[in-house]
């Protein structure tokens, strides 16, 4: 019974760690690192929502084009 | 050369030297001396692993290159390419390490000391490995390898393997590291710092052109994929609305829901292969989808410019999360595929075409052209470009690069083994009808296989039912002269993938899944290419014209994205037009020029590797520039000066305008006067590239080799390196941490997050 979690646990835990890598590799963590430095770097003032964040991204590649290789 | 010198230990690093952390942290980096003796400590179990992989390598390379039996399976080459990986990171990226990079985990890297938690941020080394590789790869491992089949399976399958761990990786870690040293600075940037100005614009202009070649022959496999095939129109097509969809939801509906929107994108897609299929055999879906290679071309043409001025929120940056999702999980299904199918391999080691300069597939003897044809997947100029684009604003720790760089680029020459493998499974006889062009074969299934027949090749009896049944089983009127590489992946993948799921009944899907993905990365890098050169052409105008250097300036951006899709699109016109073939004439300048900027790339690290007064290691760097140089160099000069009409573009205009001035009405595979001036005018094109390509090889080299003997003559010179700033963080730096690398980490670990000392650096600014 003891072994059948342990091995229930091992599977969730690797599930979450694949969506985690999914997740950070096609860049959806870049909100949460954002705020994360924001919170360091300026406390005490307001981060740029969601919303307003994912448009600045945009915008910023729209500024700064990036490559793609062949 | 001479010893190292002592300028070895110049200013930069003695700065380095004396980096003192904050001792209210655990260490920043663990002690050389520990990691040293962590290499240095052989215990058996580790030598047994390190002889098995040996043993099992040198078992598959024999196998591949000494066994001459009927067949070869496939699986030799994944044991032979995985194992030779494995051997030449450990060691030989070990070796460029120690004593050229010579990575200081004290030093924080720009992603630490510029962090603005935007375009620096210090990444996980395994996430920035996924983000590094995806940007790297591309359609270029997929489609030089099929191509270069024509010679046989083996000169591809050296080149591609040794060709990476000798130049390719080693070229896209150092640009990796250098630019990382130098606070993320882009290729052109450190060019012109390490070769003056001459050479730093000569570097700019070839750029400039390679990049409006490279897009435009990239834009010609897909026409080529995509002519008269209703299914690959339907569904490639339809990657643009799903495209616009996932950006509106992105946009207004479900800001930052990144993976959720590519799923949904990856099933719209999937449902777009399905229903390909469907309206293909509709009449109405026939009449309204089965375009000819002209209008394509035009179409794509119309598309490059909107998608280039479009913003990027739209259809850039969701097709690229689309391009992403499909690249990682095609390429795991392609490996897990062949690892169970393991395919049969019947064709020679060296084919007939290996020592002769007619093959029908790309024209030219083994060496140079093998060498152009492969370019991407063993040594790839582009990836300069990326490893000092966005990867160095990322790096955790500096010991990363060495994963990231070198590493990244293993797989990718991996995804190159793949293609050759998939390419090398179907039948020798369906491949060259596939591969020749319509100028050879007509266009129809009796004409190629008379034309295949005709070749003389040992062991190949194509007859008409396997062209038709097969164009059948794929869902395509005809797989004739389908040439530019695309198709032919798609045949093999199709396949070894209907082995696996589905059967026969299931093939046409997964040729048109294969298609599908092919046409999603080359159009994302058909836009963001333009995107890229248009921005390096406003720079440039913008030094003349300062109105241009303002981006958001709509005239500016207009006018600068015209000129470079007239650029491409003028070539792939007449590549699309050509009357003696188009992939097979074209292709070499794409592989000439990728392996210029490689080129570049490499001059400016040796510059920079003799800067550092590391004359010892040079040859690191000097061996595949060198290799470099004389391939491009010397099939510049096959294609300018050759008198073979096969071969040399002059010497094909020459004969052209010859018979024109006689006033002949045919010539060659000209039936038409028309169709003999398209030819003069194509190899007058490729012929002033060939000099243009060669001329700005050269003198890059030159200022490479004049700043290098420069460095050698004073023993260094000044490190363009941003001053070391201290680190405040720590990370492990390989794939699997050491078991010092794994105590350091948990003691980081373990540190609560509102540690008084953690975050000190990023208050101090």
């Amino acid at each position: 019974m003891a072994a059948g979690e342990q091995a229930l646990g091992r599977v969730r835990a690797g599930w979450q760690g694949f969506v985690w890598y999914v997740k950070a590799v096609l860049g959806e963590d870049a909100y949460q690192v954002y705020l994360d430095h924001h919170r360091r770097v300026h406390p005490g003032t307001e981060p740029m929502s969601e919303r307003e964040f994912w448009r600045d991204k945009m915008d910023r590649q729209d500024r700064n084009p990036q490559g793609r290789c062949c | 050369m001479s010893e190292e010198r002592p300028a070895e230990r110049g200013p930069a690093h003695s700065r380095s030297d004396v980096l003192v952390q904050d001792p209210n942290l655990p260490p920043v980096a663990v002690d050389p001396g520990t990691l040293a003796a962590e290499e240095r400590r052989w215990p058996p179990a580790k030598i047994a692993l390190w002889v098995a992989i040996a043993l099992l390598g040198g078992v598959a390379w024999s196998m591949i290159a000494l066994v001459r039996g009927e067949t070869i399976n496939a699986i030799w080459f994944v044991f032979a390419a995985v194992c030779t990986y494995l051997i030449a990171y450990r060691f030989y990226s070990k070796l460029i390490e120690n004593k050229i990079t010579r990575p200081n985990d004290l030093r924080a890297t720009p992603a630490e000391y510029k962090a603005d938690g935007k375009d620096y941020h210090a990444t996980d080394r395994r996430v920035l490995y996924g983000h590094h590789f995806a940007a790297i790869a591309g359609a270029g491992p997929l489609v030089g390898p099929v191509l270069a089949a024509q010679m046989g399976y083996l000169p591809g399958t050296l080149w591609i393997i040794f060709g990476v761990i000798l130049a390719g990786a080693v070229q896209d870690y150092l640009v990796l590291f250098f630019s990382m040293r130098r606070g993320g600075r882009s290729l052109g940037q450190m060019a012109r710092e390490e070769l003056g100005v001459i050479g730093g614009t000569a570097a700019l202009i070839a750029t400039l052109t390679i990049m409006i070649i490279i897009v435009a022959i990239l834009a010609l496999v897909v026409v080529n994929a995509l002519g008269e095939s209703p299914w690959g129109v339907f569904s490639v097509a339809m990657t643009i609305p799903i495209a616009l969809f996932m950006g509106v939801y992105l946009r207004f509906l479900r800001p930052g829901k990144v993976s959720e929107v590519s799923l949904i994108g990856f099933v719209l897609l999937i449902a777009a292969i399905v229903a390909g299929g469907l309206i293909a055999e509709t009449s109405w879906g026939q009449a309204l989808f089965t375009l000819d290679r002209t209008t394509i071309a035009w179409g794509i043409i119309i598309y490059g410019f909107i998608a280039a001025v479009l913003p990027v929120w739209l259809l850039l940056a969701p097709r690229d999360y689309l391009s992403t999702f499909m690249k990682i999980g095609t390429i795991v299904m392609l490996a897990v595929a062949i690892v169970l199918v393991r395919p049969e391999i019947n064709v020679p080691a060296m084919s007939e075409f290996a020592g002769r300069a007619d093959g029908p597939v790309v024209p030219g003897t083994l060496f140079p052209f093998l060498f152009v044809t492969i370019a991407c997947g063993a040594l790839s100029g582009f990836h300069a470009l990326i490893s000092s684009g966005t990867t160095p604003k990322m790096v955790h720790k500096e010991r990363q690069t060495r994963f990231i760089g070198y590493g990244g680029m293993l797989m990718e020459s991996f995804v190159a083994v793949m293609a050759l493998v998939a390419a090398l499974s179907i039948d020798r006889g369906i491949y060259f009808a596939m591969n020749s062009s319509a100028a050879a074969t007509g266009g129809t299934v009796e004409g190629a296989v008379a034309f295949v027949n005709s070749l003389g090749l040992t062991g190949v009896n194509l007859t008409p039912e396997m062209l038709t049944s097969l164009a059948a089983n794929v869902g395509e009127e005809s797989v004739v002269s389908r040439t530019g590489g695309a198709p032919t992946l798609a045949v093999g993948l199709a396949q070894i993938m209907q082995g696996l799921i589905g059967g026969l009944g299931m093939m046409g899907f997964w040729y048109h899944f294969a298609i599908m993905f092919e046409a999603l990365f080359i159009l994302t890098a058909v836009d963001a290419g333009t995107r890229v050169a248009r921005f390096m052409l406003q720079d440039t105008i913008g030094n003349f014209i300062p109105q241009f250097k303002d981006v958001s300036w709509r005239p500016g951006v207009w006018i600068c994205t015209a000129i470079m899709v007239a650029g491409w699109g003028y070539i792939l016109i007449l590549g699309v037009t050509d009357p003696l073939g188009g992939i097979n004439t074209f292709f070499p300048l794409f592989g000439i020029a990728n392996q210029l900027l490689a080129a570049i790339a490499l001059a400016v690290c040796m510059a920079i590797v003799a800067k550092q007064g590391t004359f010892k290691y040079l040859w690191v760097v000097a061996v595949p520039l060198t290799f470099a140089a004389v391939i491009t160099i010397t099939a510049s000069i096959l294609k300018i000066f050759s008198p073979d009409p096969r071969v040399g573009y002059w010497a094909n205009n020459f004969a052209y305008r010859d018979a024109l001035a006689r006033g002949e009405t045919s010539f060659g595979p000209s039936p038409d006067v028309a169709s003999m001036e398209a030819v003069v005018r194509n190899t007058t094109v490729q012929g002033t590239l060939s000099i243009v390509f060669v001329v700005l090889t050269i003198i890059v080299i030159l200022m490479a080799a004049i700043a290098t003997i420069k460095s050698w003559r004073s023993g260094g010179g000044r490190s363009a390196e941003e001053p070391a700033v201290v680190s405040r963080t720590y990370a492990p730096a390989g794939l699997i941490p050491s078991p010092a690398e794994k105590e350091l980490e948990d003691r980081w670990n373990a540190l609560p997050v509102d540690h008084p000392h953690l975050h000190l650096f990023h208050r101090s600014h």
